[in-house]
């Protein structure tokens, strides 16, 4: 799949940016490249399990102002197998509590010299203000509900391995398109490289707005089952709503959970994916969660192999 | 070639030769209109000093041209009482540049659970009433206020936005918060409000004036009220008249206002009401917030902006030069409707009228550095834009003070 030198040293022509922002403003070919150079770490690691020097030297500070685990470490994790430093910031144990600007936070933390930052905010469009104030790299860990461009990523590398030809393919999204970044990276990224999106979920929480995009929009699941290829089921963000948008957590799996009867019902190589963390028995059963077509678990190594070519990337290109 | 007089802080005559020992502004090439007047703009003062103080508010106002402001209760304590009027009549006239007119609360407090002493209020000077960003969301406050009003035929002011629709949001409800993921000031939240209210200067006959409106909705309901006859007024934002949510594009907190940046579909329909006169006035909605504010992530940061030195040249460049209104349309609009409707003596350059006058040259160009500007505050989305047309000189009651 990669025609990248065994030891990393020369970035792919395609790639210039500094740093990684959301997926909307990447072409399809700087996507591809991203995910070709995932793979070839993946490789190189033994599966994300070996260590590599390519970034020795280099400082990575993650700067976290919303609470992540997941996340968090497989940063950490992709830039210590690349043999880069870590430096870990959260919102509860920093002066973000004291009322300082998380513009001051974060110069601050570059005024330590780090060569890069990872930014999760709850508000989006905090790491393009970073990425205008800072020197440093900076890679989004998620804003708020606009998008996570990692997740994204680690989604579609974990397509590609099962079904290596996207064009083609129809992947839809159910649950909380509304307050999810997960779904916005996974349509732009998705749209850019041939597949068919479909956005699913109850009305208050999905835009018929995105037919203007050319994706679908549907309300049933149902209907949709058996035309999809991959299920990428969305948590419920409880905690961004101000009303709830649907009458009871019951009716809502009544409705949308993936369970054994709508797997009867689906192709028989369908994919089952979910960002997580997973609500078991809302957006899915435990025996899905845990069957066959599952890949959620690959997925989480995926977002290792997907950050360390993130960070090879963008802090190549800052040289 | 025309001259005109201005003698003991009046305008006295027109086409009379000098006698020689006047003081000769020459204004040949340029535009020679009443003094700029607006409706609804925030000098925070006094409580929220960070952001603008009396002084700063009105000498921005003389240098964009305005010669008399009403100045909004948007201050901490808000101005509710007799005392607060005077307090800010006095720092007004200490400040030395436009005239200041204050708009008081409708409600204690700004809570929206009783009515001021509107009565007292007036007798203190207050020529209109409004608890600015909180609008009335009581309906029954809002109608006990118009049919009180009615004895001093005092206008209320009323932005109309139903909180529950709005909460939380930060930019225009549209394709652009959904890619976005920002959260959305839907458009029917103003239009919800604006029906309302509409139904209650007509069942009352009170005089309402519905503040910066934003929506297709909104100009659609207002047109057909007044073929109806019905005594009301409206006002749009100067940014509303030019920008679109699109530019929201850069997440960035200077373009987040209220009302929103909204879509192209709604900048049209304002466009139109402002054709058709469905649109009186346009205000300047200077609404000035601290930079360290502003420098907040956008969810967090105030919404507004200084627009006091930009209004005239934003009507200039976006209204006036492409056709969409005439000279005399457009200073009807900053001047003459904002006068009347709040019952100043401004607006007009008849004879025997205070000599408020402003000079502009309507074709220099300006690029926008709000390093440049006499506002305390300098957040304006309109950094590094290039606008046409700039004031060259204000007379203020006679004299010189720009």
């Amino acid at each position: 799949m990669s025609t990248l030198a065994a030891d990393f040293a020369h970035l792919p022509a395609v790639w210039k940016r500094r740093h990684l922002l959301d997926l909307e403003s990447l072409s399809a070919d700087e996507i591809t490249c991203i995910l070709d150079a995932a793979a070839a770490f993946k490789a190189a690691t033994n599966d994300c399990r070996t260590k590599l020097s390519v970034l020795s030297g280099k400082t990575l500070a993650n700067l976290f102002f919303e609470n992540s685990t997941r996340t968090r470490n497989s940063f950490s994790l992709a830039a210590k197998r690349l043999g880069a430093d870590t430096v870990e910031f959260s919102s509860s144990g920093s002066s973000v509590a004291k009322g300082e600007t998380f513009i001051d936070t974060a110069k601050n933390i570059e005024a330590m010299n780090v060569d890069a930052v990872v930014i999760r905010h709850r508000t989006p469009g905090t790491p393009h203000l970073l990425a205008k104030n800072l020197r440093c790299t900076v890679i989004s860990a998620s804003d708020g509900p606009h998008e996570h461009p990692t997740q994204g990523l680690l989604d579609i590398m974990t397509i590609r391995e099962r079904r290596p030809n996207l064009a083609g393919l129809t992947v839809a999204l159910v649950g909380d398109i509304a307050h999810s970044r997960t779904a916005r990276s996974n349509i732009w990224g998705l749209t850019k490289l041939g597949a068919k999106v479909i956005l699913c979920g109850p009305a208050t929480l999905v835009s018929r707005r995105w037919e203007e995009f050319g994706i679908e929009v549907a309300y049933n699941l149902d209907d949709i089952l058996p035309r999809c290829d991959v299920l990428n089921l969305l948590r419920i963000q409880f905690e961004r709503q101000h009303t709830r948008p649907f009458p009871s957590v019951r009716e809502y799996a009544l409705l949308y959970a993936m369970n054994r009867e709508r797997m009867a019902r689906a192709k028989d190589n369908i994919l089952i994916m979910a960002p997580g963390p997973i609500n078991r028995g809302v957006e899915i059963t435990p025996d899905v969660a845990d069957g066959p077509h599952s890949v959620i678990l690959e997925q989480v190594t995926n977002g290792i192999a997907v950050r360390m070519a993130v960070l090879w990337l963008t802090l190549n290109a800052n040289d | 070639m025309t001259n005109l007089l201005i003698e003991h802080g009046k305008i006295a005559a027109y086409d009379v030769l000098p006698r020689g020992d006047e003081k000769i502004i020459d204004a040949t090439g340029k535009i020679v209109a009443p003094g700029l007047v607006d409706i609804s703009a925030e000098l925070r003062e006094p409580g929220c000093e960070e952001d603008e103080t009396i002084e700063t508010g009105t000498a921005a106002a003389i240098a964009g041209g305005y010669t008399s402001i009403a100045c909004m209760p948007e201050t901490e304590p808000p101005i509710d009482t007799p005392a607060a009027v005077e307090f800010v009549r006095q720092k007004a006239a200490r400040a030395k540049n436009c005239n200041v007119f204050v708009i008081a609360c409708v409600s204690k407090d700004r809570e929206g659970k009783e009515l001021a002493e509107i009565g007292s209020l007036v007798e203190a000077g207050a020529v209109g009433f409004s608890d600015g960003s909180r609008p009335v969301q009581n309906a029954e406050l809002l109608r006990r206020a118009l049919e009180y009003c009615l004895m001093f035929d005092k206008p209320i002011l009323n932005h109309p936005e139903v909180l529950e629709l709005a909460r939380g949001g930060v930019m225009h409800e549209g394709r652009t918060s959904m890619v976005l993921g920002l959260a959305g000031l839907p458009a029917e939240a103003e239009d919800v409000m604006t029906s309302r209210d509409i139904r209650l200067a007509e069942s009352t006959g009170g005089r309402l004036h519905l503040s910066n409106i934003s929506t297709t909705g909104s100009v659609d309901l207002i047109r057909r009220v007044k073929q109806r006859g019905v005594n009301l007024t409206c006002s749009i934002a100067s940014a509303n008249i030019a920008l679109l949510d699109e530019s929201l594009r850069e997440f960035d907190a200077h373009c987040k206002l209220s009302p929103p940046l909204r879509s192209r579909g709604h900048l049209e329909s304002c466009l139109t009401g402002l054709k058709d006169g469905t649109i009186d006035v346009i205000a300047s909605g200077h609404t000035p917030r601290a930079s360290e504010k502003k420098m907040q992530d956008i969810d967090l940061a105030p919404f507004g902006m200084v627009s006091l030195e930009t209004t005239l040249s934003l009507v200039i460049t976006h209204l006036i030069r492409p056709g969409h209104l005439d000279w005399p349309a457009a200073l009807a609009k900053l001047s003459t409707n904002p006068a009347r409707l709040l019952g100043l003596p401004k607006g007009t350059l008849a004879i025997g009228a205070d000599a408020d006058v402003v000079i502009v040259d309507p074709d220099a160009k300006w690029t926008v550095d709000p390093k440049q500007f006499k506002s305390k505050s300098s957040s304006t989305p309109l950094v590094g834009k290039e606008l046409c047309g700039r004031v060259e000189k204000v007379i203020v009651g006679g004299e010189v003070r720009f």
